[in-house]
């Protein structure tokens, strides 16, 4: 029996430690701790709500831009606008949140991911003459490694050729990431941290030049999911395929929904989207996403366990670094007291048993392609599956959208600023379901409250010793080697943690969740 | 395998209190790529060594922290600490942990304190290292220190180069190390009052802002998205030294003001609290 600590757990975003107890090769316990606090809703407390969708972003600078949609929802709502966007201003919104998902669903796959499956040094015996592959031949001969050594060693199954292909699309992956936030850029100003989307719609107006600039780098992405990302992912499925059946989790998924088809309905419970809002199980049978039913539990969370169990805008909460039995700065985000998964899987899937016919038939040809019906999403490489066909699936809406803007006419709508005010923002960030509440007072922010993806992931157990979705996803696995634990961390990369994003705020005090107001 | 007479500048590469964003603006250098700047010679002759990056490197754990614990020891004095984030420091920096030594977690202060001291230099990037920046911002809630604060309490006196920016420019980040390259540490004259470069903060954004001629005429937007000055809706370019407008974002698409974002100075140690709220405008004539 052995117990796996690894601290830090890297290639994701934050700072994250994974312990596993192991008892006859097989994880008896896991624990998931976010190990970094800065407490943003203090922070924000105070301040002119507008700020918001500025300071909100840096949360996370691997995925600021949900967050500035998730705001900007959220004050719409709290400003009365939700239902007023100019389609300009909607249109675009989505354009950059779609652009910045390409660029880190890119990022995810190659710069996180992949070095737990692919062997770089298998470059050394390269022989052709893709000068990319030769020069990292080159920095091979040359000895220092960093940052490519250290690694674990033992598992590394790709045939000599298939991994060198991996290696040069990692490096080519590096560059089509960076084309992502300038194409992202273009509406939104710069990445990171953009300026484009405020309360209102956003700040540039769409030209001519703009659109079609977009459109061809967007074409060139869509070139790269369709022929190297989404090829990749199968290839590493079929070598790998014993990872159809590790890390499965809780079974349960959330998703918020994303990108707005319709700027009429204020409710973003009824919002019509392009991905689709819903709760689902193995039995792929969507129930609807009630928000007040959210609670966070701090059991095992360094916080004052008096405030556990509360509706995030009721909450009050304090940190306690020494409690007693806490491991995480992460709460313990649950629906109905259940724990949820969320992420790409969520999405495909509540928006593949909504019965979107494009989604249908993308999930479907995957299933056939592995002869697996879809309980075997329901794992580590279903989740990388999912994330590149929903990468597919938002970046071929885009140029609909492109070419549904209209030069001219207004992107922005004004508003006052009120005095007393509630609102809500709910959205699928790259990661999964993100929302963001406020309660406005005096005109200022008297609570500001954020549940991102991570946090419902990567939580602690909750108050009924309920481990969180990633806690489950690692109980149960057979680890070959423990001084190389392959299994655990491709696990926990195939969720995309965002730390930085899951210990964000903890809860101010506030009404009840159900009473905002939203238009 | 033939013995490298390439130079190897190591690099190690922490993260406080921050949210990765200098690290992703970084990935975003288009010229040198940051394959050449890891992979390559990116000066002929002259190899970045990156041994420790949380975000991209293949280790975790304890083979990951053993990386800076042998790079401390073997390289001392010769290798570059890049701090990204700021340096939580309430309760003994209880609040942000790196690794773990003895069983016990180990502050992020305690890692810069004992790798900052045996660095040729540090390179704070990004305003919250450089200044505290948002996790700092009031009420700063876990005591966040900059680097050059941290490393005062600390009496560490390894010299310190702060490259702002929420996030900084990719270029100011490689020109930086770029410079270290070719003509070794900056001299005190390179740097301005607030250890900036100055080849990269020297000019105001209002200096050079393609807006500017709307701000001499008075010809202001009412709202956003409106052309004209941003000044009425808020804009710090006034305050704010940083080559954006000429530099542009993104390989050149765009930046901040000129996609009707104003500026709400981002690489000042007064961001964000001094230049807040971002939409008010700030007395200037």
């Amino acid at each position: 029996m052995g117990r796996i600590t690894i601290d830090p757990i890297t290639r994701i975003e934050g700072h994250m430690k994974i312990e596993a107890v192991v008892e006859e090769g097989q994880v008896k316990e896991a624990r998931s701790s976010g190990t970094l606090f800065r407490g943003f809703e203090l922070i924000l407390q105070g301040r002119d709500p507008r700020d918001a969708q500025r300071l909100t972003q840096r949360i996370c600078g691997v995925c600021p831009t949900s967050h500035s949609v998730a705001a900007t929802l959220n004050l719409d709502s709290a400003f009365g606008i939700a239902d007023k966007i100019p389609d300009n201003g909607r249109l675009i919104r989505n354009l950059i949140l779609g652009a910045a998902h390409i660029a880190d669903h890119i990022l995810h796959f190659y710069l996180l991911a992949a070095l737990d499956y692919v062997d770089i040094a298998k470059v050394a015996r390269y022989e052709g003459t893709n000068s990319e592959l030769n020069s990292v031949r080159r920095f091979i001969e040359r000895g220092e490694l960093g940052p490519f050594l250290p690694r674990y060693e033992g598992d590394y199954r790709l045939p000599d050729e298939v991994d060198q292909q991996m290696a040069a699309h990692y490096v080519k992956a590096l560059i089509m990431r960076r084309k992502g936030q300038e194409m992202l850029s273009i509406f939104g100003g710069k990445m990171p941290h953009n300026v484009g989307i405020v309360p209102g719609g956003v700040t540039e107006v769409p030209t001519v030049d703009k659109i079609t600039s977009f459109l061809w780098k967007l074409n060139e992405l869509r070139d790269f999911i369709d022929n190297v990302y989404l090829p990749d992912v199968l290839t590493l499925a079929e070598v790998y395929s014993d990872y159809f059946a590790i890390g499965k989790g809780c079974g349960n998924l959330l998703s918020y929904g994303g990108y707005e088809l319709d700027g009429k309905e204020p409710d973003l419970t009824k919002r019509e989207r392009l991905f689709k809002q819903g709760r689902i199980s193995t039995d792929l049978k969507p129930s609807e996403v009630d928000p007040s039913r959210i609670t966070e539990q701090v059991r095992h969370s360094w916080y004052a366990s008096s405030t556990t169990n509360r509706n995030p805008a009721q909450g009050e909460t304090t940190p306690d670094e020494l409690k007693e039995g806490a491991y995480s700065w992460l709460k313990s985000p649950r629906y109905d007291g259940q724990a949820y998964e969320v992420g790409p899987l969520a999405r495909v899937l509540v928006t593949y048993a909504k019965g979107e016919p494009t989604m249908k038939s993308l999930v479907d040809s995957i299933l056939a392609r592995f002869k697996a019906s879809p309980d075997a999403l329901f794992s580590v490489l279903g989740r990388h599956a999912a994330r590149a066909l929903s990468t597919k699936f938002v970046a071929d809406s885009m140029p609909g959208w492109l070419l549904q803007l209209k030069p001219g006419e207004p992107v922005y709508i004004g508003y006052s600023l009120p005095e007393e005010s509630r609102g809500m923002g709910l959205v699928e960030a790259a990661r999964g379901a993100l929302g963001h509440w406020v309660e406005i007072k005096e005109g200022k922010i008297a609570n500001y409250q954020v549940i991102t993806p991570s946090t419902w992931n990567e939580s602690p157990r909750d108050d009924k010793e309920q481990p969180g979705p990633l806690e489950q996803a690692l109980m149960g696995t057979k680890v070959k080697d423990e001084e190389n634990p392959f299994e655990l961390v491709r696990i926990v990369r195939s969720f995309d943690p965002c730390l930085a994003c899951s210990v964000h705020v903890i809860t101010p005090k506030g009404g009840k969740l159900g009473e905002f107001r939203v238009s | 395998m033939p013995k490298s007479k390439t130079e190897e500048l190591p690099v190690i590469w922490l993260q406080g209190a921050g949210c990765t964003g200098c690290s992703v603006s970084v990935l975003n250098s288009v010229s040198p790529s940051i394959k050449n700047i890891l992979i390559d010679e990116v000066i002929p002759g002259k190899h970045i060594n990156l041994r420790f990056h949380p975000t991209v490197m293949a280790g975790a754990g304890e083979a990951a922290i053993e990386v800076l614990q042998e790079t401390q020891q073997q390289k001392k004095g010769g290798y570059v600490l890049v701090m990204e984030g700021a340096i939580p420091t309430a309760k003994g920096g209880i609040h942000g942990v790196v690794g773990e030594e003895n069983g016990k977690p180990v502050p992020i202060v305690s890692r810069l304190e004992s790798l900052g001291a045996n660095a040729l230099a540090i390179i704070a990037l990004g305003t919250c290292a450089s200044f505290g920046g948002i996790p700092a911002a009031a009420p700063n809630p876990t005591q966040c220190l900059s680097v050059e604060e941290a490393l005062k309490v600390a009496r560490i006196t390894t010299p310190v180069i702060n490259v702002p920016g929420c996030p900084p420019h990719p270029d100011w980040f490689v020109g930086t190390l770029a410079s270290i390259l070719l003509f070794g540490l900056p001299k005190p004259e390179d740097l301005d009052e607030h250890g900036r470069p100055k080849a990269f903060y020297g000019t105001l954004i209002h200096e050079n802002c393609p807006r500017r001629a709307y701000y001499d005429e008075r010809k202001f937007a009412k709202k956003l998205s409106d052309p004209g000055c941003l000044y009425e809706l808020g804009c710090k370019g006034p305050v704010t030294y940083a080559d954006c407008p000429t530099r542009l974002w993104n390989h050149g698409v765009n930046w901040c003001v000129g996609s009707g974002g104003l500026c709400h100075g981002c690489v000042e140690p007064a961001f964000p609290d001094l230049v807040s709220p971002i939409y008010e405008k700030i007395a200037f004539p």
